[in-house]
C-alpha cells in the first residue's frame, strides 16, 4: 500500500510540472481565445535562451531578465506580426496560425543556440528524501511551490489589477471590450508576455528535470490532455487536470503497464482525457457555451 | 479569351454537374493525363521517380483524406499519420497472413481497416467539438503507433521492427522498377482522386459542407450529423489508409511504424493548408510545393552557401521558412494555393481585357 502512495504521490508531483505548461495555455485562450500551439516551442525558447545567456557567463538574475526581455520582444512580434493580422478569423485559423509559429520559434531557437544538450542546474537538490516511509523528490516539491505560488500571483494579478480585469472584460466579449475603451492589442501583449513568464518558469524546471534540448518543446503534448481535463479557460482547472493526469499515468505505468506493455505514458493521458470529455465535454471547470443559429 | 465560357451550356442536369463542365478544362486535363501516363514514364529517371514523383502522389492522396475531413467536414485532426500507419500496417498483414491473396485487396482491405479504426476516434466528435476532438486524433496518433511499436505480431515478429514490403505484383505483371511503381501509384491516385471529386460534389458532400460551416444550423435543417460526421472519419481514413499503403509499399518498401510519426500528420496539415482547404486540387499544389521546397531549398544552400552553412541549420531554416509559409498563407491567401489558381483562370477569362 506503500508503494500505492508513494506512486500516487510522485504522480501528483510531477502533474503539477504539466499544469505549468498548461497554464501558459490557459492564459492566452481566456484572453484571446487562440488554442496556442506554440507554448510548448516557446517553453524552449525561453529555456534554451536562458542556458546560453547562463553558459556565457552572465549571472543568474541578470540572465532571468534578459530572458523575460527576449520573451516580451517575441511577444511583441507575435502580437504585431500575427494576431493583429488574423483578427476576427476563426479559431481554427489561428489555431494553425500559432502551429506555424511554433515551427518558426523552434528553428529560431535552435539556429540561434544550436541544438545540443544543456544541463541546467538550478542548485536544488534532486535527492529523494524519505516521508514516512515513502520516497519523494526534493525537486518535485519545489516545483510544486513554484506552481502553488505563480497561480496565487497570477489569481491575484487576474482578480485585483485593472489589467487583470480588462483581461478578463476581452475574454468576455471583445467587441464589449473595445467599446469601452480597453485597448487590445496592449492587452495582447501584456497576455502573451505573461504567459513567456509562464513558459520561463515551465522551461526552467522541465530544463532542470530533462536537459534543456529539443524535446522540450514536447511538453506542450502532454499538457493538452491537461488542459482538456481542466477545461480551456480555468487557471485553477490547469492544476487539478495535471494532478489527475500526472497521478492516473504514473499509476497507469506501474499498475497496467505490467500487463499489456510499458510505454503508454504517452496515450494513455489521451484516452483518459477523451473518457472525461465523453462525460463533461468542456471538461472540469470549462465553461458551457449556449449555441445559437 | 483562352478561356471562354460563352456557347457552352448545359442542356441537362448530368451534363451540369459534371466534373469538368468546360471543354477547355477538360482537354487541359486530358492533356495532363496523357502527359502522366505516356509522357512522364518515357522521360523520367529513377531518381525523378523514387525521390519526388511517388512521394508527392502519395502526399496529394494523403492530404486529400486529411481535407474530405477537416476541409469539407470542419473536423480538424492531427492523427493522420496514424491512419496511414493503421493502412500500411493491415495491408501488409494481410498480405502476409491470407494466402494467394491478390496485392490489390490487400490494399483495399488496408484502406478499409484504417476506415473502421477512424471511425473508432470519430466516435467521440458526436459529442465534442471545435478543438476538443483534437484529443481524440491525437490519442489515435499515439495508440497506434504504441500498438505497432509494442506488438510485434504486426511486424512478423521481426526484431527490427521494421518489415521488407512483398514485391509489388498485379495481375501477374511486375511492378517493382520505378518506373512501375509510380504508374501504378499514379492509377491508384487518379482513381480516388475522381471518387473524391464525386463525393464532394454529391448530397454527401454538401452535408459535410453544412456540418463545417455551422454544425448546429446543420442539424436543424435535418442532416444527420452522425452519419456525416462518422461517414467524414470512415472515408477519410480510408484514402489515409490507401495512402499509407503505397507510401509503404511504392515508396519506401519497408513498412516501419516510425515513418508515420506526429511529424507526418502535421507535414499532411502543411500541405492542405498552403494546398487549400476545401479544394481537390489544392492537395495536389500543396504535395508539390512541400515536396519540392526542401529540394529546392537544399539546392540554393548548396549553391550559394556552399559549405558556410551545415546539415542541422539548414534543417532549422527549413523550419523557419515554412512556418513562415504557413502563417503568410493564413493570413494573405486563407484559401491556398488552389485560390491563386482560380484567381488566375478568372483573369484567363477576360484575358487581353480586364474586366
Amino acid at each position: 500500500m506503500s508503494f500505492f502512495f508513494e506512486v500516487l504521490l510522485g504522480g501528483l508531483l510531477a502533474g503539477v510540472m504539466y499544469s505549468l505548461v498548461a497554464i501558459g495555455f490557459v492564459l492566452i485562450y481566456k484572453a484571446s481565445g487562440v488554442f496556442n500551439f506554440a507554448q510548448g516551442s516557446m517553453v524552449l525558447f525561453a529555456a534554451l535562451t536562458f542556458v546560453s545567456l547562463l553558459e556565457r557567463g552572465i549571472s543568474f538574475w541578470l540572465a532571468f531578465v534578459l530572458t523575460l526581455l527576449a520573451m516580451v520582444a517575441l511577444a511583441w512580434t507575435i502580437e504585431r506580426w500575427v494576431l493583429r493580422k488574423l483578427v476576427n478569423r476563426p479559431p481554427i485559423t489561428l489555431f494553425m496560425a500559432t502551429l506555424g509559429l511554433s515551427y518558426i520559434i523552434e528553428g529560431l531557437a535552435q539556429s540561434l543556440w544550436g541544438a545540443q544538450v544543456h544541463g541546467l542546474d538550478l542548485g536544488i537538490n534532486d535527492e529523494p528524501f524519505e516521508f514516512q516511509g515513502m520516497l519523494l523528490s526534493q525537486f518535485d516539491i519545489f516545483a510544486a511551490c513554484v506552481a502553488g505560488v505563480l497561480v496565487l500571483v497570477l489569481s491575484v494579478f487576474f482578480n485585483k489589477t485593472r489589467t487583470g480585469i480588462a483581461l478578463r472584460a476581452v475574454a468576455d466579449d471583445q467587441l464589449a471590450a473595445l467599446a469601452v475603451g480597453i485597448k487590445l492589442e496592449k492587452l495582447w501583449l501584456i497576455v502573451w508576455t505573461v504567459a513567456g513568464f509562464v513558459g520561463l518558469v515551465a522551461g526552467l524546471l522541465w530544463g532542470a528535470r530533462l536537459g534543456v534540448q529539443f524535446s522540450l518543446s514536447l511538453v506542450v503534448l502532454k499538457a493538452l490532455p491537461v488542459l482538456i481535463i481542466g477545461g480551456f479557460t480555468s487557471i485553477s482547472g490547469s492544476i487539478v487536470g495535471g494532478l489527475i493526469i500526472g497521478a492516473s499515468e504514473k499509476l497507469a505505468e506501474v499498475f497496467l503497464g505490467a500487463y499489456i506493455g510499458g510505454g503508454i505514458e504517452n496515450w494513455f493521458p489521451y484516452m483518459l482525457a477523451m473518457l472525461f470529455l465523453l462525460v463533461r465535454p468542456t471538461g472540469i471547470f470549462g465553461e458551457r457555451q449556449i449555441e445559437r443559429v | 479569351m483562352l478561356y471562354r465560357e460563352s456557347g457552352q451550356f448545359s442542356t441537362s442536369y448530368p451534363a451540369d454537374r459534371r466534373i469538368f463542365r468546360l471543354y477547355q478544362e477538360r482537354w487541359a486535363f486530358y492533356l495532363l493525363l496523357a502527359a502522366a501516363f505516356l509522357l512522364i514514364p518515357w522521360l523520367g529517371n529513377d531518381y525523378w521517380f523514387s525521390a519526388i514523383l511517388i512521394p508527392f502522389l502519395v502526399l496529394s492522396l494523403a492530404a486529400l483524406g486529411l481535407n474530405l475531413l477537416t476541409g469539407y467536414a470542419g473536423q480538424l485532426s492531427l492523427g493522420s499519420a496514424a491512419f496511414m500507419a493503421v493502412g500500411a500496417f493491415a495491408a501488409y498483414n494481410s498480405h502476409l497472413r491470407i494466402e494467394g491473396l491478390p496485392f490489390l485487396l490487400s490494399l483495399l482491405l488496408g484502406g478499409v481497416v484504417a476506415g473502421l479504426t477512424g471511425v473508432v476516434f470519430g466516435l467521440p466528435s458526436l459529442r465534442i467539438k471545435g478543438f476538443y476532438i483534437l484529443v481524440s486524433t491525437l490519442a489515435a496518433q499515439f495508440f497506434v503507433l504504441w500498438v505497432f511499436t509494442t506488438f510485434a505480431w504486426f511486424s512478423n515478429d521481426s526484431s527490427s521492427g521494421v518489415i521488407t514490403a512483398p514485391p509489388l505484383v498485379i495481375l501477374g505483371h511486375d511492378f517493382s522498377s520505378p518506373q512501375g511503381r509510380y504508374l501504378f501509384t499514379l492509377t491508384v491516385v487518379v482513381a480516388l482522386g475522381f471518387l473524391a471529386k464525386s463525393i464532394v460534389g454529391s448530397e454527401l458532400g454538401r452535408n459535410w459542407m453544412a456540418v463545417r460551416d455551422m454544425d448546429k444550423a446543420a442539424e436543424v435543417i435535418g442532416i444527420a450529423l452522425p452519419k456525416a460526421k462518422l461517414l467524414a472519419f470512415a472515408i477519410s481514413s480510408f484514402y489515409l489508409g490507401i495512402a499509407g499503403s503505397l507510401w509503404a509499399f511504392c515508396y519506401l518498401g519497408t513498412v516501419e511504424p516510425h515513418g508515420f510519426d506526429l511529424s507526418r500528420s502535421f507535414q499532411i496539415l502543411f500541405i492542405i493548408i498552403i494546398g487549400g482547404m476545401g479544394s481537390i486540387l489544392g492537395n495536389f499544389l500543396g504535395a508539390a510545393f512541400i515536396v519540392l521546397l526542401p529540394i529546392l531549398l537544399s539546392h540554393i544552400a548548396s549553391g550559394l552557401l556552399a559549405d558556410t552553412i551545415d546539415a542541422g541549420q539548414l534543417e532549422n531554416c527549413q523550419k523557419i521558412i515554412f512556418g513562415g509559409l504557413i502563417i503568410f498563407f493564413l493570413i494573405k491567401e486563407p484559401d491556398g494555393l488552389a485560390k491563386i489558381y482560380q484567381t488566375c483562370k478568372q483573369r484567363l477569362q477576360v484575358w487581353p481585357l480586364r474586366f
